[in-house]
């Protein structure tokens, strides 16, 4: 019950604050400083006017200074720091020095790389499939409300419901993880070898196909564009090509691995994989927001450039993919690179599921790691400062778009 | 844009079917964990959780028999019912493990020494003894038995009402609501007045502040763990509720300003002008135009921030300690994971017990988040 109260303290003395201050600040300018009378009422009344922006923007610019901006800055001298006999002495990089010699490190950074072009193309992809599909049905709403809900749950809760998914029990006892519960059906027949052979590696050649198609489109606009464009652009076209040689290997894979039929698996402790049963439970969670945005641009999208490709007898995959989807190009980049955001970020699934340990460590966790379990505050705010690394593309492309709009 | 996919039926039905499936895939997940939450520890390690909503026959535990002896007609007799809940149909039964399935309903079986035992299709069964069996061990009853769904609310009040891990899940709740309410409620006064000064009153700096905005937007709140707790260590507010509610405010701004800021940017010019002719401050406009105007974009952005911090685990971590009248739902779970993975019965209940709140909030504001996501994002 004290605690009730003193939030209840808490909510009275902050907006009652915040009124006040916006009040008396207002007042004290208007009739004290700058007095709309007198001789020189007409100057006064400007001058206040110049003055009362700074007094609304005043208790938001401290709180952001003092919270945002100024930590970005703190970090970064802590980093270039270490305590030494309680004494912060400067070190210049030793601390990345450290951090770069670290083999963890090196498996959170490669971990994170793998979340960040998993989680937003599954997410995005998942999300722009049920916004085109639930647009044209009478329970699309309905259906939309249930993929959108994980939106609510939060990551911690989210890793409960899906460690109930992963459990597992010993061979022989009754599997109450669904995953193992499925698994077990699996016994090496035709079913087993068209679910988990064809099916992935059909999935896998797929994405290595519409990475091509991509590419290639990419390739040639090369010959246009200004240098840094140009630059730009191929290496894009590297990564690409790059990632489409990871889906056919991994496709080769799928289809020829040697899979441990009827024997129940940890999925989280299975080296390299665990991460993929990790990102799923990101991309359940960011599905419905990838959707709700996609559907409400995909219903922007203009009428009659879809009905001219009916007219001109284009089926509903062609309308999809080059009439619809390239006219939603812009809202697909915003949505990828928020949940691009959220990846970077991603630390409470980690933490409560494995706790970063089987090789599933990631930058936030192994931070987090470092400054309050082995209290290393150097190391722990140079990987800091290489989440903002990772963060600043996305910032200034931001930033330049926003700077955009408002001309 | 109907006739596209309405001329082919084949195509309608494929869309119907891919639809339900994702919907599926969607709701299981959620829909496995409620399921659990309402199942005794015992149910969850017997059977999935896909099984508990159907009549399932199974080989129950074995039931030691039990109950008040009665001389009937020069023999002992004890009669009793073997499973509590109604419903439950026998198929078979046995008297030791090695036969768990020797006899059918309504059969009798001798156990020597003058002892006979007969169980019913119900579960009713009687124990006869030449002897009085007073003071001996009576024999267990092995059973393959049709259970109907069961489901009991223990769970939940075991999980509120009496401590794990030294906390019990309701005062966690406190906690949590403690820091969400709050929270939520401060920023967005504070968020109110910059988004009007930045959308409506002329100054110069006014684009570069926007722009700094939209990049704090994505700045990892990370980077200002250690430099704020040295902060609120050096002014003395240390680890606590102030500390956790000045850094949720913190962090709320960016986002509250922007989402505030591109909502009032639209509202129409001539009301605001009128106003001034009139005569009207600036304070007048912001609180008798404007806010009431922003409704829709204040609500998006208080249920943001309340399912923010709700749900968030690092900030709490970090800004509040872990005693017993601080640690958050989130924390708490955590903990839980750790030390009783196993234990189903209490993590599906506990975890269900901090969803709960956000679900509800969800559902009957959906069309406010909705309208703040895009506001917020398509731009």
């Amino acid at each position: 019950m004290d605690q009730a109260f003193l939030a209840l303290v808490t909510i009275v003395i902050g907006v009652g604050g915040c009124v006040g201050y916006f009040w008396a600040s207002n007042i004290i300018l208007d009739k004290v400083i700058f007095p709309a009378r007198g001789l020189q009422a007409g100057r006064n009344i400007s001058r206040a006017n110049m003055v009362r922006p700074w007094l609304f923007l005043f208790p938001a610019l401290l709180a952001l200074g003092l919270y945002l901006a100024y930590p970005v800055f703190a970090t970064a001298w802590l980093s270039l720091n270490r305590n030494i006999g309680g004494e912060l002495a400067f070190v210049g990089f030793d601390n990345y020095r450290q951090m770069f010699g670290e083999s963890k490190f090196w498996e959170s950074l490669r971990n994170n790389m793998l979340w960040l072009i998993v989680v937003p193309a599954l997410a995005t992809a998942f999300g722009l499939l049920a916004a085109q599909l639930t647009d044209r049905i009478r329970w699309g709403n309905l259906a939309k409300s249930m993929i959108f809900m994980p939106m609510a749950i939060s990551f911690v809760g989210a890793s409960v419901i899906w460690k109930l998914i992963y459990d597992t029990r010993e061979a022989g006892q009754t599997q109450i993880g669904l995953l193992n519960a499925l698994w077990l059906q699996f016994e090496g027949g035709i079913w087993s070898v068209l679910i988990l052979r064809v099916l992935p590696a059909v999935l896998l050649l797929a994405v290595a196909l519409a990475l091509l198609w991509v590419l290639w489109g990419q390739v040639r606009a090369l010959a246009q564009g200004a240098l840094l464009a140009r630059v730009l652009r191929g290496a894009g076209i590297l990564v690409g090509a790059w990632l489409a040689w990871v889906a056919v290997s991994w496709a080769w894979g799928a289809a020829t691995a040697d899979l441990p039929y009827g024997r129940p698996q940890f999925w989280l402790q299975i080296p390299f994989w665990n991460n993929f049963f990790l990102m799923a439970v990101l991309v359940w969670l960011q599905t419905g927001f990838a959707m709700v945005i996609l559907s409400a641009a995909l219903r922007g999208v203009p009428e009659d450039t879809i009905e001219a490709a009916i007219i001109d007898g284009a089926n509903p995959f062609q309308i999809f993919f080059k009439i619809k989807v390239p006219q939603i190009m812009g809202t697909i980049v915003v949505v990828w690179t928020t949940i691009t955001i959220v990846v970077l970020k991603v630390f409470d699934i980690v933490r409560a599921m494995t706790g970063g340990q089987q090789e599933t460590q990631v930058l936030a966790n192994y931070m987090y790691d470092k400054l309050f379990v082995a209290v290393d505050w150097g190391v722990g705010s140079a990987s800091a400062m290489i989440i903002l690394l990772l963060v600043t593309p996305i910032l200034v492309w931001n930033v330049w778009n926003a700077r955009k709009e408002m001309r | 844009m109907d006739n596209i996919a309405g001329k082919k039926p084949a195509l309608t039905w494929a869309v119907h079917l891919s639809v339900g499936l994702l919907v599926l895939l969607w709701v299981i997940p959620t829909l496995g964990l409620l399921v659990s939450s309402f199942r005794s520890g015992d149910q969850i390690v017997s059977s999935g959780w896909w099984d508990a909503l159907f009549t399932q026959e199974q080989q129950m535990a074995p039931i030691r028999i039990g109950g008040a002896e009665v001389e009937r007609d020069g023999v002992f007799v004890i009669e009793g019912r073997l499973f509590a809940g109604e419903g439950a149909v026998v198929s078979a039964w046995g008297i030791n493990s090695r036969e768990p399935a020797a006899f059918e309903p309504g059969a009798v079986a001798e156990l020597g020494e003058g002892q006979t035992v007969t169980v019913q299709e119900d579960g009713a069964y009687v124990f006869t003894s030449a002897e009085t069996t007073e003071g001996t061990r009576l024999p267990r009853i092995f059973t393959t038995a049709a259970t109907p769904p069961e489901f009991t609310t223990r769970n939940y009040n075991t999980v509120l009402f009496s401590p794990m891990a030294g906390q019990s899940i309701f005062q966690a709740f406190m906690n949590t609501a403690t820091v969400a309410i709050p929270a939520t409620i401060i920023p967005i006064l504070v968020a109110a007045f910059a988004a009007y000064a930045l959308a409506w009153m002329e100054f110069p700096g006014r684009a570069l502040l926007v722009a700094a905005i939209v990049g704090l937007l994505v700045v990892p709140l990370q980077l200002a763990l250690i430099p704020l707790l040295q902060i609120h260590n050096a002014v003395g507010i240390g680890k606590g509720y102030l500390g956790i509610w000045l850094a949720h405010t913190g962090f709320g701004l960016p986002l509250a300003i922007y989402l505030l800021r591109n909502y009032m940017v639209g509202l129409p010019r001539d009301i605001i002008e009128n106003a001034k002719v009139d005569g009207a401050t600036d304070f007048q406009i912001f609180t008798k135009i404007i806010l009431p105007l922003s409704f829709p974009a204040l609500a998006s952005f208080a249920i943001f921030q309340f399912l923010w911090t709700w749900n968030d685990l690092l900030v709490a971590l970090v800004f509040l300690g872990t005693s017993n009248d601080q640690q958050v739902l989130t924390g708490n779970i955590v903990n839980l994971m750790g030390s009783r993975g196993g234990d189903w019965e209490i993590l599906s209940a506990s975890a269900f017990v901090s969803i709960a709140v956000p679900l509800v909030v969800f559902f009957s504001m959906q069309r406010f988040l909705v309208r703040g996501l895009l506001a917020g994002s398509v731009k």
